[in-house]
This record gives structure tokens, C-alpha cells and sequence, in this order.
């Protein structure tokens, strides 16, 4: 396996009864990154979290977790993880600081430590002020603050986040990715975040895998990606509705000009071409034909192009 | 076995059952009705039903005649009302003791188990360090406390009502009797566990409290054949009887709880989920 990663899986497979959940899973988590596990419901993310957690027990394959197996070393491994649940998981009867005390003596920190934890946590959170009151009076998103911070209670060396904002207000989405960001980057934490909201993935992660159908379709940094998809570099430009025709006329003479896009009405072209060098000529050539040019920029696919250019390549391959 | 662990999940039910209105009041009115109140009518109004005109006294006598023997040998000495009393209070009340433990087992358990999983709050707690037996044992003690503690409270609340609801015909304290105390002490815990391996194996096929609350009930029905069995005169509650019926008691729930501890994988819990 692997040296100095943290998780690390081959062939990891688990089915049930006919269906394979997570199927030939090969995938590589290096310390403190933050790593997007995409795609959509039903691909297999929450599984994997199970797998990798020592609940579930794999079909086939292997997985090692912080250099222990967690088919065999479950318990031991847990100690060392944190998990937050899709839903949050909290018990409504119990009072905020009851729900994380009891948690902090599950995972086995120390009596005397507890008290001093629940309330630094509490007050991370921004709770304190609700910690004598039962979890059922708290709004959605102070229940999910209160579920990332009983995963937190004993510092796990590796969180796995799964749909950490789902269902959350703007204000408070914009607090949990804040802690995110903090917990790997000034905390050392490796975070698994599994979503399928890609706007998160782009802000928070460090790499992200794709998951289609149970199958790992992509690994990498996003730019990794999409120079994998698209060859040479993107550029988008914006001249005037008159001139359109003619830049178009200019593109299409151009050598090595790709996937030309312009919608319509719209005095905004982008397009690809293999080099990076190529394009200082594009624009001699543009300006020679008489297109004025007012704005011309790169144009850096997002996540979100990424994700469904990955999608579709994998339906066509399935087709 | 990480005690700590198991206490911690013992502490997080229990404050969870207290703090319920649907589990906390069946186990408060069960109890008031069955060793309070019942109790009490019967103590009472007993020797003022044997005096009224139309009280058919040859019918009594007739019925008191059919019981067994040796339950006749211990009225001895006393006269027709007391031996409605002690028959009433004493016999006829202990198996409808059992229900007490086997309810509270029953019920406490049912939110332990399906209703967990109702509230989708058993995810968090499978993701905790603790082992599946560790989590099993947990659940079990929370339902298994309450049981012992209602039940030992209600005995007390009972054996107070009784003597002072009777003195009036009695004259003296006349309960509890041996058969009593090993009831108590014997025949409840194994009730108890009865009552519990029944809901665990219920709950592990069901997602809610109510379900598993309701299907589990059906293990009442022992409990009133003994009740049954005592009026019609086939039985009755003496020493050696009630110590058979314990050692039955803890065999079922042992059995239920064995196979109900063969079901409680977390991975199985997720899988069904």
C-alpha cells in the first residue's frame, strides 16, 4: 500500500444482494487534504464511508485506513476517525452538551478532559448560549453545527463529511466551509468530503474522485482533470454583435481552433486551441479582420464542467 | 468490554426514556393501576361486597372450596373475608405482577432499539469506537434497569397498599409471603429479559417504536395464561411454583437475548436501514 497515505483502497467492492454499491474502488488520501467525494444520489459515496469506517465489511477488495484494516480493525480505527451523517444524527431529547458529552466518553476521552472539550467545542460552534437546551428546540443548522462538532469531540486524525450543508441556509453554509477550510488547514485534518454540490467541492477541495454508478471515473486536482478532458486552453472573448460573423469566418480558417461556442445574440465566443502560444496569433488575426475586441480572458473549466463532461463520457462509454 | 463505553450509552437512554411522554407514561399509569389502585379497590371494598344482602356467599364458598389443597392449607385460621383477601392480594396479584417488568422491559427497550432507528439517531452511535457487543449490552442495561427499579418500587407501593387497604379485615401485615419475595427477586429479572430479548428480536424487523411495541405485546400472553390457570384452580402461586416459573422466565430471555445478540451487527442494522 501506499506510503504516508491515509486511506488508501484497491478493488474496494461491496454489494448488496444484486446491486453493486461501490464496485473495483482504487483510491489514494494523502494527510491533511481535502479531498471532494462526488456524485450523485446513489453513486455509492455514503457506502464507501461505511467501508471505510469498518461498519459495512467489503465484497471484495481491500481498504487500510491510518495503516489499519477496518474489516478486522473497526473499533481501533473509529477511535481515530470522525464521521457526520447525512442526516445529523443528534438525539433531540438529550441537551446540546449532554449530546456531546456522551460522545466524547463513547470515543474514550478522558473524564476530566470532557467538560473542558464540550465547551471549547460549544464555543467553536457558537452553541454555548443553547448548551442546556434540548436539541429538539434548535434550528436545522444548529443541529448539523452540533453533529460536525460530535464528530470532532475526540480530534480525529481523518473526518469524513457527508453532505456537511445539505439543506442549510447560505449563512450557514458559509460557517461550516469556513470551519472546514480551518480544520484541514490549520488543524492538519484529512477531510473526506462527500457531496454532490460542486460549488462546495470547488471551494473547499483539494482533489476530488467522481464516483458514477459505484466506479471511480475520476481522480485528481480539478486543472488535472480538465486537462485530461480538454487538451490545450480555453479562451473566451467579447466583441460586437456586427462583427460576429466575421470573427466567425476568422475561428473557422484558424488552425487548431476547437469547440467553438456562442449562443445566439450573444457577442461572447469561447473556444479551444492547443497551445497556449497560438494565442497571440488568434488575436493578430482577429484584429487584421477588423473584430473589435473589448474583453478576452481564459476560461478555466469549472468543477461543474468537469463533473458533467466526466458524466457524459461515462454514459457514452456505458451506452 | 469498555464499561465506560457501555455506561455512556446506558446514561444517554435512560435520559432519553425520562424525557419522553410516550415511553414515561405507560410506565407510571401500568404500575399505579396495577399496584395501587386495583390493590386498594380490592383490599377495601372486599369484606364491604361480602357483607352486602345480595353477595351470593355459597357461590364464594364453593369457589374457595375448588382451589387446590395446599393453597387451602394456608388459609387455615382465617375466616371467609380473609381468605378472599389473601386469595385476591396474594395469589391472584402475582402474576399480574409480571407485567409490570415484562412492560417496562418491553416498552424502554422498543425506544432503545426500532425507536433509534425511527429517529435515525443509531447512524452516530454505530460510528462510535464501541464494539457491537458493547452497544448490544448498553441498550440492554437501559432497558433492564428500569424494569428492576419499577418493579422493586411498585412491589413496595404494593405491599404498603395491601396491608393497609386489608388491616381492617386482616389486623395484622400479611404480605409479603415467601413466594413473594422470590418473585420479586428471582422471577422479575428473567421476565425482564423475556420481555426485552422479545422487543430486541421484534425491533431488528421493524422501524418504529410503535411497531415493535405492539408485536412485542404478544409476550404478555404467558402471563395471563398464569392468571387464568390460578382462578380456574389448575395452580397457584406457592414457593415451588413461582422458582420453576423463574427458571422458565430466564431461560426464554435467555434465548431471545442470544438470538437477538446473533442479529445486532452494526453492519445488518446500516444494510437494513
Amino acid at each position: 500500500m501506499t506510503e504516508s497515505a491515509v486511506i488508501v483502497t484497491e478493488g474496494l467492492k461491496r454489494c448488496f444482494d444484486d446491486i453493486t454499491a461501490v464496485d473495483d474502488l482504487d483510491l489514494v488520501v494523502y494527510p491533511g487534504e481535502v479531498l471532494g467525494f462526488l456524485g450523485h444520489n446513489g453513486a455509492g459515496k455514503t457506502t464507501t464511508v461505511r467501508l471505510l469506517n469498518g461498519v459495512l465489511t467489503p465484497t471484495a477488495g481491500r481498504a487500510e485506513v491510518l495503516g489499519l484494516d477496518p474489516s478486522t480493525h473497526g473499533a481501533e480505527l473509529r477511535q481515530r476517525t470522525g464521521v457526520l451523517t447525512e442526516t445529523p444524527s443528534v438525539d433531540e431529547r438529550l441537551t446540546g452538551y449532554e449530546n456531546l458529552a456522551i460522545f466524547a466518553a463513547l470515543y474514550n476521552v478522558p473524564a476530566g478532559d470532557i467538560d473542558r472539550r464540550v465547551a471549547e467545542l460549544l464555543e467553536i460552534f457558537q452553541l454555548t448560549d443553547r448548551a442546556v437546551d434540548r436539541v429538539g428546540e434548535y434550528s436545522k443548522g444548529m443541529k448539523q453545527k452540533l453533529a460536525l462538532a460530535r464528530a470532532l469531540v475526540h480530534q480525529p486524525e481523518i473526518l469524513f463529511l457527508d453532505e456537511p450543508t445539505s439543506g442549510l441556509d447560505p449563512v450557514i453554509t458559509r460557517q461550516v466551509h469556513t470551519l472546514i477550510r480551518d480544520l484541514s488547514q490549520d488543524g492538519g485534518h484529512t477531510v473526506f468530503l462527500c457531496t454532490h454540490n460542486l460549488a462546495e467541492a470547488q471551494r473547499l477541495c483539494d482533489r476530488v474522485a467522481v464516483l458514477e454508478h459505484g466506479k471511480l471515473v475520476a481522480l485528481g486536482t480539478p486543472s488535472e482533470l480538465a486537462s485530461e478532458l480538454w487538451k490545450g486552453v480555453r479562451i473566451e472573448f467579447e466583441t460586437s454583435l456586427a462583427a460576429l460573423p466575421t470573427a466567425v469566418g476568422v475561428l473557422d480558417n484558424f488552425l487548431d481552433v476547437r469547440d467553438i461556442h456562442h449562443a445566439g445574440d450573444d457577442p461572447v465566443i469561447s473556444l479551444s486551441l492547443n497551445l497556449r502560444d497560438q494565442v497571440p496569433d488568434l488575436v493578430a488575426s482577429l484584429v487584421e479582420a477588423g473584430v473589435p475586441l473589448f474583453r478576452l480572458t481564459p476560461k478555466e473549466p469549472t468543477l461543474e464542467d468537469i463533473y458533467f463532461a466526466l458524466h457524459e463520457k461515462n454514459e457514452a462509454v456505458t451506452v | 468490554m469498555n464499561w465506560r463505553s457501555i455506561w455512556a450509552i446506558v446514561r444517554r437512554d435512560l435520559l432519553a426514556v425520562m424525557r419522553s411522554k410516550g415511553v414515561m407514561l405507560p410506565l407510571i399509569i401500568v404500575p399505579l393501576i396495577f399496584m395501587i389502585i386495583l390493590p386498594a379497590a380490592f383490599g377495601f371494598l372486599t369484606p364491604v361486597i361480602m357483607e352486602l344482602p345480595g353477595a351470593n356467599m355459597p357461590d364464594i364458598s364453593l369457589f374457595l372450596d375448588q382451589l387446590p389443597p395446599a393453597l387451602l392449607a394456608q388459609f387455615e385460621g382465617y375466616d371467609l373475608d380473609q381468605m378472599m383477601v389473601v386469595f385476591t392480594l396474594v395469589y391472584m396479584f402475582a402474576p399480574m405482577f409480571l407485567i409490570i417488568p415484562l412492560m417496562v422491559a418491553s416498552v424502554v427497550a422498543a425506544d432503545s432499539f426500532a425507536g433509534e432507528k425511527e429517529r435515525k439517531t443509531m447512524e452516530a452511535l454505530i460510528y462510535t469506537p464501541t464494539t457491537d457487543l458493547e452497544l448490544f449490552t448498553g441498550k440492554v442495561l437501559s432497558a433492564m434497569f428500569p424494569a428492576m427499579l419499577v418493579s422493586l418500587v411498585g412491589f413496595l407501593l404494593y405491599g404498603l397498599t395491601a396491608n393497609i387497604s386489608a388491616w381492617p379485615t386482616m389486623g395484622r401485615i400479611f404480605f409479603p409471603n415467601a413466594a413473594w419475595i422470590i418473585l420479586v427477586l428471582w422471577v422479575t429479572p428473567g421476565t425482564a429479559a423475556m420481555g426485552l430479548g422479545a422487543t430486541v428480536l421484534v425491533s431488528s424487523k421493524v422501524n418504529s417504536f410503535q411497531e415493535a411495541n405492539q408485536i412485542a405485546g404478544v409476550i404478555v400472553l404467558p402471563i395471563l395464561a398464569l392468571v387464568v390457570g390460578q382462578i380456574s384452580g389448575v395452580m397457584y402461586f406457592g414457593t415451588l411454583l413461582t422458582v420453576l416459573l423463574g427458571v422458565f422466565f430466564w431461560l426464554g430471555g435467555g434465548i431471545l437475548l442470544y438470538l437477538g445478540v446473533r442479529t445486532f451487527r452494526r453492519s445488518e442494522i446500516l444494510a437494513r436501514g
